[in-house]
């Protein structure tokens, strides 16, 4: 798998200040799969998201997308690179100026040159794979739930067609039904279109029926990665507390 | 991959089908939209219709949904059509959009005289607005200076001289420079034109009067809405913005009480210091022009700016500058308050805080030298 790496994460480090947030961290993410991130809350899972997709200055350590060392490659291949991906912020990072139809057609308009028609249409088609009415398109960001405002930003994310999408909690903020809805999305995604997924989350129920497979964050590393089954099969007492807690075991009965 | 999207005219059996072919994605968005627009004009008519998508080499939501608005329009076109040859892959996706209802295509807003006329009546509406709004704000944080004096241990101080360094000592500098160079054109433009008629040395006259009158707290003040006045409206704004302010409220404070009294009561203190020392640093100005360009050395400028200047006119600039700090802290907190959901509105609000307050300045310097006038100082 580490050959079909889409994502190479290698030895990066992060320090804000004198705090060390990420330590030395591999990580590979191989094209088609659906990674889920976990780990304690202020780990540094959203710092390692951002890290990866250049937001972030690395003390050390190399990041390579789509086959590009994202550290050395010029200005232009990082564009055509980032043209690829998809994001989804942790606060949705919707424009407050424009409306949800504009804030979903702003990279098409850009990336596109497509009839005003099919770009509506085009919009409609994603507000509904994230579950959402036509009635919301006109509305300004200000105006929509905190769960809505989290499905506009993905639809935002999935606009271009992305071969990655990066996820920052997806579901959190989501009605279970709404949770689930975008599970069998994220699932239907990467069936049809082979969509890789990087997915930071908390929700166990995501991890067991979308996550392909799945890395632990602790100490500025990646402390476990594997399948659902060997994560619950792991003796490491933080995974133990994670997979084994109450909230897990309500789930599994 | 095998390239550019195709979608083929073929003959099967009795009917017609359409045979889609290469890759239909985002990228070919354009071409695959005139392709199929071409297809159902020339297909109108048709009985039955087979699209026939097994060889396409792959697929996306924007291939997807034109598959399906082919479709849609064969359909309408009166004919029988079907999608065939789906892989199992690719049939969730196409039954993703088969749930997208058509859209009708929204006009823009056109432009018309009705709706002239109507933006005019609003903005007419909008000036009483604001001005009921900031009647209401006055009030406001007259109830709050009071609720403050019956308790002074409410009063945030701290905050008070964090703000008062923030617009007062801050400033300091840039107020100095300016109103120094103000003072320095002043008494250029004096002497070269009053040399026409051998009154040079009126302009001391001049400058005293109207740097301690007029000109040093109007520039003052003008460079606190500029500089003061607008900070104040991005931070309540984005306070606002951030459901700040409604977390403030819950928690039984009252916003004006605690963000807005403190800053007013910082401008009330800074801008009459900051009027004081612009008109010295304005004097300062002129007299070194006077004496270099002009040829007035400093000892005959003081005395005649001894001469020709009475504290009338030092009190009369200096009554009018609380008031002036009253009306730029009173707009920026009103505009503040107004700022809605996005970051353009904050932007509008801002500007619209600097451009009022600078209004009102101007209008109450106006309203003031009537009265100084009337009642004869
Ligand atoms: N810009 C920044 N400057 C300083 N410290 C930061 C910055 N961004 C993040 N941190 C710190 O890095 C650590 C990791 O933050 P991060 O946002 O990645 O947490 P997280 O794992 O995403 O948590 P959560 O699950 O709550 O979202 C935190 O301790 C945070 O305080
Ligand atoms: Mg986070």
């Amino acid at each position: 798998m580490a050959d079909d790496a889409i994502i190479r994460v290698r030895d990066v480090s992060v320090q804000f200040g004198s705090r060390r947030v990420l330590d030395g961290l591999h990580l590979d993410v191989g094209r088609g799969e659906i990674l889920g991130f976990v780990g304690a809350s202020g780990a540094g899972k959203s710092v390692l998201l951002r890290t990866i997709i250049g937001l972030v200055p690395r003390l050390g350590g190399t990041v390579e997308v789509l086959g590009t060392d994202m550290g050395t490659a010029d200005a232009a291949t990082r564009r055509g690179v980032e043209r690829r991906w998809g994001v989804l912020f942790q606060h949705g990072a919707l424009f407050s100026s424009l409306s949800v139809r504009q804030n979903i057609q702003f990279p098409l308009r850009e990336y596109l040159n497509v009839s005003p028609r099919l770009l509506d249409e085009i919009t409609l088609a994603k507000l509904a794979m994230v579950g959402l009415k036509p009635d919301v398109a006109g509305r300004f960001p200000s105006e929509l739930s905190g769960g809505m405002i989290k499905r506009v930003a993905l639809a935002r994310a999935l606009a271009l067609e992305p071969e990655i999408v990066f996820l920052d909690e997806p579901t959190s903020g989501l009605d279970p039904i709404g949770a689930g809805d975008f599970d069998e999305l994220v699932r239907t995604l990467q069936r049809t279109l082979g969509l890789t997924v990087f997915m930071v989350t908390h929700d166990l129920d995501s991890l067991h029926t979308a996550c392909d497979r799945i890395a632990v964050l602790g100490d500025g590393k990646v402390i476990a990665d594997g399948t659902m089954s060997d994560m619950l099969a792991s003796q490491h007492p933080w995974l133990q507390a994670y997979f084994h807690g109450p909230r897990a075991r309500a789930l599994a009965s | 991959m095998s390239g550019e999207p195709v979608l083929e005219r073929v003959t099967v059996g009795g009917g017609v089908a359409l045979r889609a072919s290469g890759v239909w994605t985002a990228q070919y968005a354009h071409v695959i939209e005139r392709m199929i627009d071409t297809a159902e004009k020339g297909e109108r008519g048709q009985v039955a219709v087979l699209i026939d998508v097994s060889k396409v080499a792959k697929l996306d939501t924007f291939g997807a949904w034109l598959i399906e608005r082919l479709r849609r329009g064969l359909v309408e076109g009166g004919s029988d059509s079907r999608i065939a040859g789906l892989s199992d892959d690719y049939s969730s996706l196409v039954d993703e959009v088969r749930r997208v209802a058509s859209v009708a295509v929204t006009p823009a807003p056109r432009f018309s005289i009705v709706g002239m006329a109507e933006n005019v009546g609003r903005s007419v509406v909008d000036i009483a607005d604001m001005m009921v709004a900031l009647a209401g704000m006055t009030g406001a944080l007259v109830v709050a200076f009071g609720n403050v004096l019956r308790r002074p241990a409410t009063f945030r101080l701290t905050s008070m001289v964090h703000h008062v360094e923030q617009v007062g000592w801050r400033a300091v500098p840039i107020i100095m420079l300016i109103t120094f160079l103000i003072g320095c054109i002043i008494a250029q433009q004096g002497l070269f034109h009053f040399r026409q008629f051998g009154a040079d040395v009126f302009v001391v006259d001049m400058l005293g009067v109207l740097v301690l009158r007029e000109i040093g707290v109007l520039i003052v003040a003008i460079m606190v809405a500029g500089r003061s006045g607008s900070a104040y409206t991005a931070e309540l704004g984005s306070m606002k913005m951030r459901e700040e302010i409604d977390a403030l409220r819950t928690m039984g404070f009252d916003p004006v009480e605690v963000l807005i009294l403190p800053r007013i009561l910082a401008l009330l203190v800074a801008l009459p210091c900051l009027a004081f020392i612009g008109a010295m640093s304005a004097l300062y100005g002129g007299g070194m022009v006077a004496w270099l360009y002009g040829g007035v050395d400093p000892d005959a400028f003081l005395s005649r700016l001894r001469e020709s200047i009475s504290i009338h006119h030092f009190t009369v600039g200096m009554i009018k500058a609380p008031f002036m700090a009253l009306v730029i802290g009173v707009v920026a907190s009103v505009e503040g308050l107004l700022v809605e959901g996005s970051a353009e509105s904050l932007g509008q609000h801002t500007t619209a805080s600097v451009v009022k307050s600078i209004f009102f300045v101007i209008v109450m310097d106006g309203v003031f030298a009537i009265f100084f006038a009337s009642i004869g100082i």
